[in-house]
C-alpha cells in the first residue's frame, strides 16, 4: 500500500480530488467537506466526508487508498474530542467549536516534521 | 487439465481499473513437486501425484514413497489426471505461472468451517418462529409434515444435526492477480475454509 495521501484527521476540512467515469471518458471532480469518520484497517479503510450543499446535508464515502483519488487537500484543522462526529448529523452547521485555517507552508512544516521523525527513529534502531 | 494445491491466506481487496473494489481471497499455491506417476501400462488410468508444503519429519513409510522421487516429506498428496504423464519428471517443481496466468477461471475445493451440531435455522436457513408476544418457539422446527396421509415425514425433511467440514467447491473465481516471488494468488471472492487451510485449485471446468 502506498501512502500518498496527506494526513488528515476526523474533524479536518479536506477537499478530495478524484477522477470517475462516465461511460469511458475520465472526468474530474472534487469534494469538500469534514470528515466525519475513518474507518476499517489496512487497505480497506475508508472516510467519510460530509458537506452541506444548498442547505441539504451530503456525505460521501471514500476508500483510503483508492486509486481514484488523485489529491487531498487540508483546508482547515479541528480538535475534537470524538472518533466519529456522527453528533454533526443533526445540526445545520458543520462548524466546529476548535477550528482553524491551516496553510500551506505549515502543512508542509508538519511533514517534514514527520519524515525527520521517521528518520530520527531509524537511526536508533540501527544504533 | 491440471491444478495445485494451495492454502489460504486471508481476504483482502483490489481495486480494479475503474476503480471499484473487488474482494478477493490470497491464496498461497505451491510450489508442488511431481511424487509419483500414474501411467496407463501399470496403473490403467494417467495421472500424476503432486505434493505441497514440507513436513518437519516424515514418518518412515512415507520417506519412503518420496524418496523414489528424490523429495522430502509433503504434508498433501493430490492425484491430478494428465493425457501423458511423460511430459512431467519426478520430483519436478510444478509453480504457479506454469499452470495458471493472470484472468484465468478456476475451480477452488476447500473444506469448509466446521460448525458442530447445529439447529435448523442455520443448517437449513430455517424462518424460525416469532421473537416475541409470548411466542416462545423461536428457533425450533415447528411442522414436520402433514397429518393422516402420507402419515410420515417425507425423505430428505430437513433437521437439525453436523454441519460444516464439508468438501465445497467454487467455481468460475477468477484469478486477478499472480506474485510469482512469493507464490501468492489473488482470488476473487470468497474461499471456503479457514486461513492457513487446505485448498485445491483446478482450471475450470466450463
Amino acid at each position: 500500500m502506498e501512502k500518498k495521501i496527506a494526513d488528515f484527521k476526523v474533524g479536518d476540512t479536506i477537499k478530495v480530488h478524484f477522477k470517475y467515469f462516465e461511460g469511458n471518458t475520465e472526468k474530474h471532480g472534487s469534494f469538500e467537506g469534514v470528515v466525519l469518520a475513518i474507518r476499517g484497517k489496512n487497505e480497506s479503510k475508508t472516510f467519510t466526508v460530509r458537506k452541506i450543499s444548498y442547505g441539504v446535508g451530503v456525505e460521501r464515502i471514500f476508500p483510503l487508498y483508492s486509486p481514484l483519488i488523485t489529491k487531498i487537500e487540508i483546508k482547515k484543522r479541528a480538535k475534537v474530542r470524538r472518533a466519529k462526529l456522527y453528533y454533526l448529523r443533526e445540526r445545520k452547521s458543520l462548524k466546529l467549536k476548535k477550528e482553524r485555517v491551516v496553510s500551506k507552508e505549515e502543512l508542509e512544516k508538519e511533514a517534514k516534521k514527520e519524515a525527520s521523525g521517521v528518520k530520527s527513529e531509524e537511526v536508533k534502531k540501527e544504533s | 487439465m491440471m491444478g495445485l494445491l494451495g492454502k489460504k491466506i486471508k481476504m483482502t481487496q483490489l481495486f480494479d481499473e475503474k476503480g471499484r473494489v473487488i474482494p478477493c481471497t490470497i491464496v498461497k499455491l505451491g510450489p508442488c513437486y511431481v511424487v509419483q506417476k500414474k501411467v496407463k501400462e501399470k496403473d490403467n488410468y494417467c495421472a500424476i501425484q503432486l505434493g505441497f508444503e514440507k513436513v518437519k519429519k516424515g514418518n518412515k513409510p512415507m520417506t519412503g514413497h518420496f524418496k523414489k522421487a528424490n523429495l522430502p516429506v509433503l504434508r498433501y498428496l493430490k492425484e491430478f489426471r494428465v493425457d501423458n504423464p511423460d511430459g512431467f519428471e519426478l520430483g519436478a517443481e510444478i509453480k504457479i505461472k506454469d499452470v495458471f496466468k493472470e484472468g484465468d477461471l478456476v475451480d477452488v475445493t476447500g473444506w469448509t468451517k466446521g460448525r458442530g451440531f447445529a439447529g435448523g435455522m442455520k443448517r437449513w436457513g430455517w424462518k424460525g418462529g416469532p421473537a416475541s408476544h409470548g411466542s416462545q418457539s423461536h428457533r425450533r422446527i415447528g411442522s414436520l409434515g402433514s397429518g393422516t396421509d402420507p402419515g410420515r415425514p417425507w425423505k430428505g425433511r430437513t433437521l437439525p444435526g453436523h454441519y460444516g467440514c464439508e468438501k465445497v467447491t467454487i467455481k468460475n473465481l477468477k484469478i486477478l492477480k499472480i506474485d510469482e516471488e512469493n507464490n501468492l494468488a489473488y482470488i476473487s471472492g470468497a474461499i471456503p475454509g479457514y486461513s492457513n487451510s487446505l485448498v485445491i485449485v483446478k482450471k475450470a471446468k466450463r
